[in-house]
């Protein structure tokens, strides 16, 4: 039926799509291998005379490598923190019938509702408060608790297919809590671990508001931030500011690369099932 | 299981009927192995500091005046009063309302359609997908910078072709700078949804094709009969995500114009942010941010109604 009746006006449509979709991204690496010169000078969407790695030596002069560091700092520990107690919480959520249980399922239910990034104004003043206003903690602590609903909703949705025999057993041979965990609920839960952890790298990694509001020093700039900060100190090289937003993505394309469909169920965790 | 999800109930007498005792057996294992309450502690504690206080705290600050620096005083109703008498934030109000209306207009069609698309198995289609998910690669910070370069008055876009309708400045002009974010703003979240609906399009059962073919249904009708009935849950869900997070949308407007030219895209979010943390008035900013959070919560929880009593069910139905 498909082949005999091909869709051609949708085709025709998709290829439209295909047009809005690369022209930008084509002139994102077509600008940032362009000689400065030539950025002024010749049509933006041209195939420059000559190519050039300049853009990009000038940037990592630039302390884009501090950067991207703080930023692998800030994700790891944080998605870290998040995976780890989110799952120890998903577990007693699926786990225990308490009251304190059924309240913090509920509890996390209902965080996800909240458009948690309008309470930025008390957490900057709390983190005032607490003396961290500048430093990569400032970033990861409300990070963490931002994560936490999503990560803990998919985890116990993931956790609540194991068959209950498998615990039991293990209880039998006297495992404590944190044994069992261990041994029995970090190993099972690695598919969904996986994918939730893909998913709140992606949010920390690129997050934006709370780097703006809650750091102000190089020291403690992380990528997206400094994006904007070379836009602002590069004003006449182009070229080198989309060689920044090339490196940035660059991380991310080589996970697209590696393993498409974890990415993919990654960055729809817990929306597409 | 509807008895052993609740807590066993307190019996006062021994050895009633058979099948209660069995039931009261099983409860006092599943006790026995469940693990104790500290490991919910850190999320918890994670949860509470950092979001149910400043939640909190937002609605507290509503009622102070601060300037960002010094103490807190209490203010009473000011803030509210002035925020609700501010044409900058009530034209703001506007904005956010015209946006959210607006980019889904725009996002939900091309979003339903592209997936749709993309679930085809055609190898043209599968190719198409694969570039389709590139705008993805880029944080919103990143995606910002490089359209600020691209439509550019000077250096971008406009001088690319001989095209007058081109040549425009798209960000600096206050009649165009709106739509042009909402162009902006579709580039880079319709290939997420497509991504939700091309899973939900794929898993409609092949079967419920085949019978429509079989009525002599052709391509439109199975679209709106089939595809569009099966596709509700996703409909919702990503419906919920576009409406929610158009109205909290913040990075990228703020690096594409930061609510200009004059205040043409100042939404509520960037109001929030200009009046909190450029202007140094926390009282009205955090009222600004109270609105944004009642408005979210109730989009979100009003959408959910829509569908959500029988969602899990369904779900669990069709897994």
């Amino acid at each position: 039926m498909r082949t005999r009746n091909p869709n051609v006006v949708g085709g025709l449509l998709g290829f439209a799509w295909l047009l809005v979709i690369l022209v930008p991204i084509y002139y994102i690496v077509i600008t940032s291998i362009r000689p400065r010169e030539d950025y002024f000078s010749s049509n933006p969407l041209s195939i420059p005379s000559e190519f050039t790695l300049e853009p990009f030596r000038y940037v990592l002069e630039n302390d884009f490598l501090r950067y991207f560091a703080n930023s692998v700092f800030v994700t790891v520990v944080t998605v870290v923190a998040v995976v780890v107690s989110s799952l120890m919480a998903s577990y007693v959520i699926v786990r225990s019938r308490t009251r304190l249980a059924r309240f913090s399922q509920k509890l996390f239910l209902m965080g996800i509702a909240i458009p948690l990034q309008a309470t930025i104004i008390p957490i900057y003043y709390l983190i005032v408060q607490l003396g961290l206003y500048d430093t990569l903690w400032a970033l990861i602590l409300p990070s963490v608790a931002f994560a936490i609903p999503i990560t803990v909703l998919i985890l116990t949705n993931f956790l609540r297919d194991v068959p209950k025999e498998l615990y039991e057993s293990m209880t039998v041979d006297g495992a404590t809590d944190l044994q069992m965990f261990r041994r029995l609920v970090l190993p099972l839960a690695k598919p969904a671990v996986v994918t939730v952890g893909i998913y709140d790298a992606l949010q920390v990694w690129n997050g934006f508001l709370f780097p703006l509001v809650l750091t102000q020093s190089s020291e403690m700039r992380v990528l997206p931030l400094s994006l904007w900060a070379y836009q602002g100190e590069f004003t006449t090289n182009i070229p080198a500011v989309l060689a920044a937003v090339m490196l940035s993505a660059l991380p991310i394309l080589v996970l697209y690369i590696a393993g498409r469909r974890q990415l993919i169920s990654g960055l729809t965790a817990g929306f597409s099932k | 299981m509807t008895a052993a999800q609740s807590p066993a109930p307190p019996v006062p007498r021994e050895g009633r009927a058979p099948s209660r005792g069995s039931a009261r057996s099983r409860a006092r294992t599943s006790l026995r192995t469940a693990p104790s309450n500290w490991m919910l502690a850190p999320a918890l504690a994670f949860f509470g500091i950092f979001a149910l206080l400043p939640l909190a705290g937002v609605v507290v600050l509503s009622f102070f005046a601060w300037d960002g620096l010094g103490t807190p005083s209490f203010a009473g109703f000011d803030a509210w009063v002035s925020v609700f008498q501010n044409p900058v934030t009530l034209n703001a109000m506007k904005l956010t309302f015209l946006m959210t209306a607006l980019s889904f207009v725009v996002q939900f069609p091309l979003s339903l359609l592209l997936g749709t698309f993309m679930a085809g198995h055609q190898r043209y289609r599968e190719a198409f997908s694969v570039l389709y998910f590139l705008p993805l690669l880029f944080s919103a910070a990143a995606t910002g910078i490089a359209f600020k370069a691209l439509l550019d008055p000077n250096f971008g876009l406009s001088r690319a072709f001989d095209a007058d309708f081109l040549r425009q400045d798209w960000l600096g002009s206050p009649n165009l700078a709106f739509y042009t974010l909402i162009m902006v703003i579709s580039w880079s979240f319709v290939p997420f949804h497509s991504l939700l609906y091309q899973a939900g399009v794929r898993q409609i059962p092949k079967s419920m094709y085949e019978a429509a073919t079989l009525d002599g249904a052709g391509r439109t009708r199975q679209f709106f009969n089939v595809t569009l009935p099966q596709l509700k849950y996703t409909i919702v869900t990503s419906s919920t995500l576009m409406l929610v997070g158009s109205l909290t949308y913040f990075d990228l407007i703020f690096i594409l114009t930061g609510g200009g030219p004059g205040n043409a895209t100042r939404v509520l979010p960037l109001d929030m942010y200009l009046t909190g943390f450029r202007s140094y008035q926390m009282g009205p900013a955090s009222v600004i941010a109270v609105i944004l959070i009642a408005v979210g919560l109730l989009l979100s929880l009003g959408l959910n109604k829509v569908s959500g009593a029988d969602k899990m069910e369904s779900q669990m139905e069709g897994a």
